[in-house]
């Protein structure tokens, strides 16, 4: 029982699964906003070059500011990311639970965030506290259209928190993505891993053009290849969640890992085209975005789904 | 160290010290990162930070006022970190070597690693210039 544990978190759905395959979508990423731009695109080992690049390079600390903090951000944020792959990759794999429902999974999701901002805040750089200052404001705004949309697929269970209910339910009776409120809170759900990933149009916190990316400015060396690292890991998190909550899960039988290849995909497509297509909007733009629009269409979703639609 | 190097070689991070170019250099690095040349293929990438790069391409004679600021951004580059000298100003100071407010070589403020002659150098010519370094990285 033990030894699957640990074969749990540091193998198959955990650390050097999602690592791996984190890297590849990075530059499935890469390649195909190379595309977008009529560009070749970086070789396929790119971000593995990239990532054992900065592991050797010199790290440098800062002089002013809180040491501690600045150091085990990314490794928290790190650890962070690869408990809640784990509680959802077993879920969707194994159909079994991992000792952590959907509320655990929406904390462990946040904290990501939250590291961002104490990473950033922690140098005394200026850009740095800018961009967690922004990532605090962009945290705020998608917080309440994300557990919105996550309520969804709670109520449509019959009211369970555990994720492998929420999968067999929907094994039961067929996915949630086609019903309406289903369909509704997925679509939000996709905007609301952009603003969470800070990926354009969202990437306000570390809009290289202004604030020369934001809070991982001042790190360097390991630290920096440990964010990069937590970067390309929520491209494997956010839509294996997404899949989860909403599109039935995973089939082990017969042509079900096709299928589930296939959405994943999809869903990463999806991101990497609203990525390409959009210019990054300001603050105040995706709060109005977020809290006028999005939260309320979510809660339209969940108002329906109360009303089994 | 053979291991590490080929994975520098094949993920090299710029950054762009213009320490007080006459803005031709600038305009050939920019278009040098544009899709037509996509510098991407090779790994290699703009970084806003200091501390995120690997090479600095320095452009510009590094006058009186500028001089310390390229040294302090050179100091606080993580090494192992390489210094580009893009355009003859930083080789030799070109028409600007006998201004009265130019302290001397950019070499004696920062050791350069690699200079790219041309007023301003095309953007192959960088490339060229790059896939040195990288042959030097690699043994």
């Amino acid at each position: 029982m033990k030894i699957d544990y640990i074969f749990y978190l540091l193998i198959f759905p955990g650390l050097l699964f999602i690592s791996i395959l984190g890297l590849l979508i990075g530059w499935v990423d890469r390649k195909v906003s190379a595309r977008f731009q009529f560009r070749v695109g970086p070789p396929v080992f790119q971000n593995f070059n990239d990532f054992f690049k900065l592991l050797g390079k010199e790290t440098i600390l800062i002089k002013e500011g809180v040491i501690t903090i600045f150091i085990i951000a990314p490794f928290i944020a790190f650890a962070m990311i690869v408990l809640v792959s784990s509680i959802i990759g077993i879920s969707l794999f194994y159909s079994t639970s991992f000792g952590g429902d959907l509320i655990v999974v929406m904390y462990l999701l946040m904290i990501n965030s939250v590291m961002i901002i104490l990473g950033g805040s922690s140098t005394g750089n200026v850009y740095s506290s800018l961009g967690a200052g922004r990532e605090i404001k962009l945290l705020l705004a998608d917080e309440l259209a994300f557990i919105l949309i996550c309520l969804v697929p709670i109520i449509k269970s019959g009211f369970q928190l555990q994720l492998d209910g929420i999968v067999s339910s929907q094994i039961q009776y067929g996915s949630y993505i086609g019903s309406i409120s289903g369909f509704i809170s997925f679509v939000i759900g996709l905007l609301c891993i952009q603003a969470k990933m800070a990926l354009p149009p969202f990437h306000i916190p570390e809009a290289e053009t202004e604030i020369v990316e934001g809070p991982f400015m001042e790190y360097s060396g390991t630290l920096l290849a440990f964010w990069k690292l937590n970067g390309f890991m929520l491209y494997v998190t956010f839509p294996f969640l997404l899949i989860l909550l909403f599109w039935g899960g995973f089939n082990p039988e017969g042509p079900g890992i096709i299928w589930f290849i296939l959405k994943y995909l999809l869903i990463v497509l999806l991101i990497i085209v609203i990525k390409n297509t959009n210019p990054r909007i300001r603050i105040d733009t995706a709060l109005n975005f977020f809290w006028k629009y999005a939260s309320v269409i979510a809660l339209v979703a969940v108002v329906l789904a109360v009303f089994g639609y | 160290m053979g291991w590490y190097n080929k994975r520098l070689s094949k993920s090299i991070w710029v950054f762009h010290v213009s320490a007080s170019p006459c803005n031709n250099c600038d305009i050939e690095i920019l278009d040098l990162l544009t899709p037509r040349y996509d510098v991407e293929r090779f790994g290699i990438k703009l970084v806003g930070s200091v501390r995120h790069a690997d090479v600095l391409l320095v452009s510009g004679v590094a006058n009186n006022k500028v001089a310390p600021k390229v040294k302090y951004l050179y100091e606080q580059a993580p090494k192992p970190c390489f210094v580009v000298g893009v355009g003859t100003c930083p080789a030799s100071g070109c028409c600007f070597k006998k201004s009265y407010n130019v302290p001397g070589k950019v070499e004696e403020t920062i050791p350069i690693n690699l200079y790219i002659p041309g007023c301003p150098p095309k953007p192959e010519a960088m490339i060229e210039g790059v896939v040195k370094l990288v042959e030097v990285l690699n043994g």
